[in-house]
């Protein structure tokens, strides 16, 4: 997952507020528990993917995700013992006693999936829009070393990657390839070798001696203001219009009018920044 | 105040007994180009690693002496500190780029500094200006190629102006054209903006004329520190490994200076007369009529209408063919990102093409552009046989890790390695000239010419004119994933600016003469000039 760079409103947000927005989504996701209003959450984090230029790395990690939430749903039927409707009886288990499938485990174990969809489409999101330079450095007012170390590690994982598949290439040239025991050394020499390297720049790039930036206070654009109240309007929604929705014993609730209140102002938040596209290439 | 100043400095690398470095004195000015030249383990890159500090702060070890960098004392000053006033650029350009985004590798070391923002900004746009990469600084550096990204290295080098600018053969993974224009760059910053120069190279052809001055190593002492042309003349007597094509060509015709420069070669030639007034281009090999054509061999290796599609990519190679016969050597030219590399991959079977077809008469050996990559034991002597090491000439580095052996012989143990008990029916080489001394470049040609002779076809790509012009019987140019011209080297190598050997452009392709011998062999013969095209 690396930064792609577009020319889109998301974009050409301060990188603090981009991850803010990002931020915002996945505590929705987290607090809202009517499944109706997830699924179009999730459909609208798809449509400002569109938006971003990113919609095809935010389908991929739907489609990465999708394992680990039918994982969710089938744990969750197997294991949850407080829905009343069963749907199915799988007889003794052993030690696990009697398996009974219910309806709520089911559906419960559904929205915690999109739950899982959601965040991870809002990580994906975040990953492939928002600078991590830019975001990193704004972190380094906070805590210097930290935040240097986050970036050098974010730029030696697709160097060792890079790596270790330039060093697979050359074993295969070999005629005796080495066992993967002797590759496994071969790798973790050379990227003990590439840190070395990259200590050796960073101290004469001056971070030995390095002090706390100075704050740079910079306008804030219309994309700065559109998304950070974006932000603010995603995360504040599902406390201020509560569509109650609950599984056990047995499932109650709103499909009706306050979940799509709920729905249409948590996907009008989402996708109105993307409708100003002034000043959006950088 | 001198840029850089060291008395009686010697060092020596933890865990060694020899020291690298023994005894150095002298001074470098404000302003000075200076060239360190020395075959391999000569002490060059400890040289640049004391002026940037790095030597003895971040590698340890034993320094004796005094160092004095722009006025700061090495003693009581490390690399942090220094780079305030020492801008450094190593080879590699993959681990110089730490940042994410060209803007952010080029702000990093002012914000390290703790300069203002405003400055920080106007500092990153002047540097961009400069160096010609202004379009570039919103790009991720993951996108960059190799030239680009060496550029984006000097960059954050000169971000903060320094006043000493430290480079280690910033060249040597780079195509001509990118190489070329990295030294016209460094001239620049030298008479426009007074930047000292401390460049360490192994193509001294390419540097000595921007050069004030000239340092050669010889086992970490001065062995001669001149002007570029006092160091050919010293270099013809002593260190024939360091004298240039062009110094080899005039001084094997009894003419005087040592030309540091294309220019200055072709002045010599002509007041002694030996220049060509006009210059008659190689001829083209022209095929015999077919019924004068001996039986054609079945190729070692054929392409047919080879294609690399990336996924939502550009095409890596498109339509490449190519045969190559038992006994041939083919040199592949061409820029960075021309397609050779993944052409020899394609040729050993490691990447499979999206279209067309390959045939091998035989097991392809390929040594990739990183010899490192092959090694996978802790001594050389656990690499291969006693019978290999003996017969590639390693047998008294049994016992040395392989890492720590000179870039010449990890080249010499690798091909070992790839070439070990079966007999190639094809031999790719990747760049096996990088970072490799004149001596070193010679042993590898005189290898690869006695594979041919075994009937082997070797296919090396390579960004080494002179290297090409030593060993190739024939010479392929690639751009764009095609290939553009398939010909003799004399034609090839001799008709262009970049893809063109010294030799070559001092007699303006003259007969596709390519090398000095060539040279001497047509100049030194009476009437020379009036000869013949060949």
């Amino acid at each position: 997952m690396t930064y792609l760079r577009r020319a889109s409103p998301l974009h050409a947000a301060r990188a603090g507020v981009g991850a803010a927005y990002c931020a915002a989504l996945v505590i929705a996701a987290l607090v809202v528990a009517n499944p109706l209003v997830l699924a179009v959450l999730a459909v609208a984090l798809l449509a400002a993917g569109a938006g971003a230029g990113v919609a095809s790395r935010v389908a991929r990690s739907l489609y990465l995700s999708l394992p680990m939430a039918a994982l969710i749903v089938l744990v969750n039927a197997l294991v949850a013992r407080n829905g009343l409707t069963v749907i199915a009886r799988l007889g003794d288990a052993g030690p696990l006693g009697q398996l009974d499938v219910t309806l709520e485990a089911v559906a419960y174990g559904a929205k915690q999936a999109l739950v899982l969809v959601v965040i991870v489409a809002a990580a994906a999101l975040g990953s492939a829009a928002v600078n991590p330079d830019e975001l990193l450095r704004s972190m380094r007012r906070l805590t210097l070393r930290s935040a240097l170390t986050a970036t050098i590690a974010t730029r030696m994982i697709p160097l060792l990657a890079l790596d270790a598949r330039r060093i697979g290439e050359a074993q295969r040239c070999r005629p005796d390839p080495g066992g993967r025991i002797a590759v496994m050394r071969a790798v973790t020499a050379n990227a003990l070798d590439r840190s070395l390297d990259v200590a050796a720049t960073l101290e004469v790039r001056g971070y030995g001696s390095a002090r706390r930036p100075r704050r740079a206070p910079a306008p804030w654009s219309r994309h700065d203001l559109a998304f950070a109240l974006a932000a603010a309007a995603i995360a504040a929604a599902p406390f201020a219009l509560p569509a109650a929705f609950s599984f056990y014993p047995s499932i109650h609730g709103s499909v009706g009018a306050r979940a799509w209140l709920l729905a249409g102002v948590l996907a009008f938040a989402v996708l109105a920044p993307f409708a100003q596209r002034r000043g959006i290439a950088r | 105040m001198n840029a850089f100043e060291l008395s009686a400095v010697s060092y020596t690398y933890p865990g060694s007994e020899e020291p690298a470095l023994r005894g150095l004195s002298f001074e470098i000015a404000q302003g000075e180009f200076v060239v360190l030249a020395g075959g391999s383990a000569a002490g060059k890159s400890t040289l640049l690693g004391v002026a940037s500090g790095l030597v003895p702060h971040f590698h340890g070890g034993r320094f004796d002496g005094h160092a004095e960098i722009c006025g700061m004392s090495l003693r009581e000053h490390g690399p942090a500190a220094l780079a305030a006033a020492v801008g450094t650029l190593f080879q590699d350009p993959e681990t110089q780029v730490v940042m994410g985004t060209v803007r952010a590798e080029l702000a990093f070391p002012l914000e390290n500094r703790g300069h203002s923002a405003v400055a920080v900004a106007r500092g990153v746009e002047e540097v961009a200006l400069a160096l010609g990469i202004e379009a570039l600084l919103e790009r991720s550096t993951v996108d960059l190629s190799g030239g680009e990204r060496q550029r984006v290295a000097l960059g954050a080098a000169l971000a903060g102006r320094p006043r000493l600018l430290v480079l280690d053969e910033p060249t040597s993974q780079l195509d001509p054209v990118a190489g070329d224009e990295l030294l016209g760059l460094l001239r620049r910053l030298n008479e426009e903006w007074g930047t000292t120069i401390l460049l360490a190279e192994h193509r001294l052809e390419r540097c000595l004329a921007a050069a004030d001055r000239v340092i050669a190593l010889d086992a970490g002492e001065v062995a001669c520190d001149a002007a570029p042309g006092g160091f050919l003349a010293w270099a013809h007597e002593h260190a024939g490994a360091l004298e240039t094509p062009g110094a080899t060509l005039v001084a094997g015709l009894g003419l005087a200076p040592s030309p540091v420069g294309v220019k200055q070669a072709r002045a010599t030639l002509r007041a002694a007369g030996l220049l060509p007034e006009r210059q008659e281009p190689a001829q083209p090999d022209r095929a015999p009529a077919w019924w004068r054509r001996p039986r054609a061999q079945a190729p070692q290796l054929r392409l047919r209408h080879v294609w690399h599609e990336l996924s939502d990519g550009p095409a890596i190679l498109a339509g490449v063919s190519l045969s190559v016969a038992a006994g041939e050597r083919v040199v592949l030219l061409g820029r960075n990102g021309a397609g050779k590399s993944t052409l020899l991959r394609h040729a050993a079977g490691l990447l499979e093409p999206t279209r067309g077809r390959i045939d091998r008469a035989g097991p392809v050996a390929l040594l990739l552009q990183n010899p490192g990559d092959y090694f996978i034991h802790d001594r050389v002597g656990d690499e291969l046989d006693a019978a290999a090491l003996e017969r590639a000439g390693l047998a008294a580095l049994a016992d040395r890790h392989p890492r720590d052996c000179s870039g010449g012989e990890r080249q010499r143990l690798a091909l070992a390695i790839v070439t070990a008990g079966r007999s190639p029916a094809v031999l790719c080489l990747d760049e096996p000239t990088r970072g490799m001394g004149r001596a070193d470049k010679a042993l590898l040609a005189g290898e690869l010419i006695d594979f041919s002779e075994r009937d082997v076809a070797v296919v090396v790509a390579t960004h080494d004119p002179e290297f090409a012009a030593a060993f190739a019987t024939r010479a392929v140019l690639l751009a764009e994933g095609r290939v553009l011209a398939d010909a003799s080297p004399a034609e090839l190598l001799s008709g262009g600016w970049y893809f063109a050997t010294e030799t070559a452009r001092i007699l303006g392709g003259h007969l596709g003469i390519l090398t000095p011998a060539q040279a001497l062999a047509e100049l030194a013969a009476p009437s020379a000039v009036e000869h013949s095209p060949r």
